[in-house]
């Protein structure tokens, strides 16, 4: 029955306070279903108050473990926690395996926090919409930290953390050149830096790695961020890392600069998007598809043109 | 469907037993026909798995149950999802379940009783034709 609700139904659900419809418009607008533009339209004015914060670290580093420390920690401090939690799509089947529960068990019946696994699903840009306008609805909904945990690899990775107000690195020891390998453009944004598995050996050369880095990569007038040590199997420097977080929750708000910017990425990548799906309506055209690549096939036409031809199939669908 | 829609099941193990096989072969098996799974590994309590389900806003909940319990633990399950308003989820068991134990499972709300014979082929086309005529009406 509810799964026919309308969006008006949904938005409802959010600004009272139901998990359930909640969810379900995380659905929506996720699928992109019909309604989901108009639902954001209506939640993006109330939204605004949360503060999001990107983690981000390679496949195994501990995001999810360290994201279930730090959802505890704020909600034993009476804070509410949103969680999304990303893991890959398969590029064969479509699926995925979303596991980043495995490491959250503990938090699942917390009535503070809540909990969305979401997979990349391969779309242009396609992840970076859902998880940001996913944070939207929790922030409405009354969360006021929401973690953000990525998959780990490729270049979404970036576009997520830069949607985020506080972006924490998860580095280990014991991965060879694990400073080496953070990817170029997350280093740029990074806020905070973690060295997990402190109990493992190596984890202070990794912290002195990530200084001399930063020291050379920082400008004068930047701030150089913290670098933490933590171990989750000993809940080693959870604490520290919450406070870093808490206070620079504190300190508060983006420049107007940045802001500015960042509205004008979350633009562009929706127009990305928009055209995209325009685009792919042409493309599953079949006819017009299978007549073209016959024509290509028997080189009485050329991929360039055909593209072409499809653009002006486009432009005149439009009006 | 929308080509960015995908059918989403949450595999849990409710319970205490420890073996967490079939679960897993069941749980890449949908990976591998299209399915988004969330896996949320072994001995879940009854309430935490009804808490997944909601919070994921899952179409489906696939419960493995190896330890003999299987009576209890979907009756709460199903339980906690009519509290919660979300009888609406599919829910499926499988594991070591007798025959005999599969017309009170089903008179609970069960969906569907696969055991060690069925394929994932099956399932998943049990789920998908399911999710198909309830999305009709
Ligand atoms: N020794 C040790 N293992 C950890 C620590 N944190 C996480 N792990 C383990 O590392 C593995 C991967 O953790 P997970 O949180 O899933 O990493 P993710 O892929 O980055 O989300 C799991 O087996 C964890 O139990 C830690 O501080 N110390
Ligand atoms: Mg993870």
């Amino acid at each position: 029955m509810a799964r026919t609700d309308s969006w008006e139904n949904l938005v409802k659900g959010v600004i009272n306070g139901d998990v359930r419809l909640m969810a379900r418009l995380i659905t929506v607008v996720e699928n992109r279903q019909p309604g989901w533009q108009e639902a954001m339209k209506r939640l993006y004015p109330e939204s605004g108050s949360a503060t999001v914060i990107g983690i981000t670290g390679s496949p195994g580093a501990g995001k999810s473990s360290l994201t279930a420390s730090i959802a505890l920690k704020l909600a034993e401090k009476n804070l509410k926690v949103g969680i999304i939690a990303v893991d890959p799509s398969s590029p064969f089947s479509g699926g995925a395996i979303l596991g980043d529960r495995l490491r959250m068990q503990k938090l699942f019946t917390c009535e503070q926090i809540f909990i969305r696994s979401m997979a990349t699903r391969g779309m242009l840009g396609g992840l970076c919409h859902a998880a940001r306008d996913s944070a939207r609805i929790l922030d409405v909904f009354g969360k006021e930290i929401i973690i953000i945990e990525t998959v780990g690899v490729g270049q979404d990775e970036v576009d997520i953390v830069k949607t985020a107000d506080q972006v924490m690195v998860v580095c280990v020891p014991g991965q060879g050149d694990s400073v080496q390998a953070i990817k170029a453009g997350i280093m740029e944004i990074a806020d905070l830096f973690v060295v997990n598995k402190a109990d493992k050996p190596g984890a202070d050369e990794v912290v002195a790695d990530i200084q001399s880095m930063l020291e050379l990569s920082v400008e004068a007038d930047q701030s150089i961020p913290s670098v933490i040590k933590t171990s989750v199997v000993n809940n080693q420097g959870i604490d520290e890392l919450v406070e870093q977080l808490l206070q620079a929750r504190q300190k508060g708000f983006l420049s107007r600069e940045k802001e500015s910017l960042r509205i004008r990425a979350e633009m562009k990548t929706l127009l990305e998007e928009e055209i995209f799906r325009t685009v792919s309506r042409v493309w599953q055209d079949n006819e017009i598809l299978e007549q073209l690549v016959m024509e290509i096939r028997e080189r009485k036409n050329d991929p360039y043109s055909a593209v072409q031809a499809m653009m002006q199939v486009y432009k005149s669908d439009k009006n | 469907m929308n080509q960015q829609e995908r059918i989403r099941v949450l595999i849990a193990k409710p319970g205490l037993d420890g073996h967490e096989r079939g679960a897993r072969v069941v749980a890449y098996g949908l990976r591998d026909l299209g399915f988004e799974v969330i896996y949320t590994g072994l001995r879940q309590t009854t309430a935490q798995i009804v808490q997944a389900a909601i919070q994921e806003d899952v179409d489906v909940i696939g419960l493995s149950i190896l330890s003999g319990a299987h009576l209890t633990l979907t009756e709460n399950v199903i339980k906690g999802l009519k509290e919660n308003q979300a009888e609406d989820i599919l829910v499926i068991a499988g594991g070591i379940i007798p025959e005999e134990d599969k017309p009170a499972m089903q008179q609970m709300g069960v969906h569907a009783v696969f055991t060690a014979g069925s394929s994932i082929e099956e399932i998943a086309d049990f789920i998908k034709s399911t999710k198909g005529e309830s999305a009709d009406d």
